[in-house]
């Protein structure tokens, strides 16, 4: 047998049993992701093959959270594709400036980064204290990286500019402190964030929502998790509400597309229309 | 999974850096319509530029010519390319993926990234080309593709507007092709015919 089979066998086993140890299931992920930060994993944990892994990883806590930080730890920038929070500021928030106050879930937001990015947003656009969002995500290791709202200082220009792109009225200094080589986010901002572990394979919804940010998550998911995720995004968006996906993700085909329209050319803001409920 | 009956080729995968637009619109403009393999693309282009390169090739060439939506099946006679700021790889049933996984050697699309996972799908039925370009990217996963029985090619670094790609995947993998950019597409359907 070839080592890449013999690999992406191993790779089977190991998925199943750190589902029915630890209740992470990882079996309907993009398979081409997931065995790329298993082997990143593998290659570092200094194992001979990761059959040896496997039994460490199954019995060990520690060596499981070491591998499920490589598996599930994911990058995210402030204000990524700045055309996207252009188009959510000058078509979705004046939807919600409409509501007395606003219900935000940000799913899968790894170390926050793009939850900063819309509390800045939302307050600069005059939901400054009118508003909640709870950012969730299945790592709570990066969870707490989101809550501390501590970055690296040497990213914050690249920031700035796509700020900027994105329609800021501000100075984005304005937004963080500066201290050795890290940029600290106001207090202010990060009060407004409720961080929590959520995990989209399994868990259940998070109550009524105004609007629903998931970018980028859904390309990791094959057709039938995306499928799941996607439900319980509806069941949580209220008539009117509003969905946002990654660029390169799209509800077309989707079960949920019928009840969706997306609100600007290519952006991936849909938006929930009102009444389908009763007429079906 | 066909994956040792050498000599069929499944798929075509070829990465792409400075003086990447001129190369690809050169072999990909001589690829027929009917071409027999679908074709991944990674080219490192601006991110302003949008999927502007795909509509741009997709006028020019008898090929049809997208950017890589998430898990669309790649079919045959079809280029897709790497969409700006994602990473393009294949899945073990032949579709298409992307994710945002951080930029590996600064790339994002990283040709390696690309390489890597269809070697492992496609084994020896997989095509690897490595064009012009500075920098690295690429050798690792044309390495790979060469281990796992896949046939490598590489532009001639002499004619390469740079040279610094071709120079590294044929000191990495030592490939059975070193041939002209003009020589590259009539190469590729040859292979594709046999």
């Amino acid at each position: 047998m070839e080592p890449e089979e013999l690999f992406d066998i191993e790779i089977r086993l190991l998925l199943t049993g750190i589902r029915q140890v630890y209740g992470y299931d990882f079996t309907d992920y993009s398979e081409a992701s997931i065995r790329r930060r298993i082997a990143q994993w593998f290659v570092s944990s200094g194992y001979p093959s990761l059959s040896a892994a496997q039994g460490a990883v199954l019995r060990d806590r520690e060596v499981f959270g070491s591998l499920l930080r490589g598996i599930t730890v994911n990058v995210s920038e402030m204000f990524r594709d700045p055309a996207f929070f252009k188009a959510l500021r000058e078509h979705v928030v004046p939807h919600l400036k409409t509501y007395p106050f606003v219900k935000v879930w940000h799913a899968g937001c790894a170390s926050g980064e793009e939850a900063y990015s819309l509390a800045i947003l939302l307050e600069e656009e005059g939901l400054k204290g009118r508003f909640r969002m709870y950012a969730t995500d299945i790592n709570d290791e990066v969870l707490q990286n989101a809550r501390d709202g501590i970055f690296p200082l040497k990213e914050m220009q690249r920031y700035t500019r796509n700020y900027q792109l994105s329609g800021g009225m501000g100075a984005f200094s304005d937004y963080y402190s500066a201290r050795y080589d890290y940029a600290i986010m106001m207090k202010s901002l990060r009060d407004r964030i409720v961080f929590a572990s959520h995990n989209l394979a399994v868990d259940s919804d998070f109550g009524e929502m105004h609007l629903i940010l998931c970018r980028n998550v859904l390309i990791y998911f094959k057709p039938a998790l995306k499928e799941r995720v996607l439900g319980l995004f509806d069941t949580c968006l209220m008539p009117g509400a509003f969905l946002c996906l990654g660029l390169k993700e799209a509800l077309s085909g989707r079960g949920i597309e019928a009840r969706y329209a997306e609100m600007v050319p290519r952006m991936r803001i849909y938006r929930k229309s009102y009444g389908q409920e009763q007429q079906r | 999974m066909d994956r040792n009956s050498s000599g069929k080729f499944r798929a075509v995968v070829a990465g792409v850096s400075s003086g990447g637009v001129e190369a690809l619109e050169l072999v990909i403009s001589a690829l027929p319509a009917d071409f027999p393999l679908p074709v991944m693309v990674v080219a490192h282009i601006s991110l302003e530029s949008g999927n502007g390169l795909a509509l741009l090739l997709d006028e020019q060439c008898a090929i049809r010519v997208k950017e890589a939506d998430e898990m669309e099946a790649a079919v045959a006679g079809t280029v897709y390319l790497a969409p700006p700021n994602y990473h393009l790889q294949v899945e073990k049933d032949g579709s298409l993926s992307l994710s945002v996984d951080p930029p590996v050697m600064f790339a994002r699309p990283s040709v390696d990234v690309l390489f890597e996972s269809a070697a492992s799908v496609f084994g020896a039925g997989l095509i690897g080309v490595v064009m012009t370009g500075v920098g690295s990217d690429g050798s690792n996963g044309l390495r790979r593709i060469r281990d796992a029985g896949g046939v490598t090619v590489v532009q001639e670094p002499a004619g390469a507007i740079a040279d610094g790609m071709p120079r590294s995947a044929i000191d990495a993998a030592s490939p059975d092709y070193i041939v002209p950019l003009q020589q590259i597409a009539p190469l590729l359907v040859r292979l594709a015919m046999s």
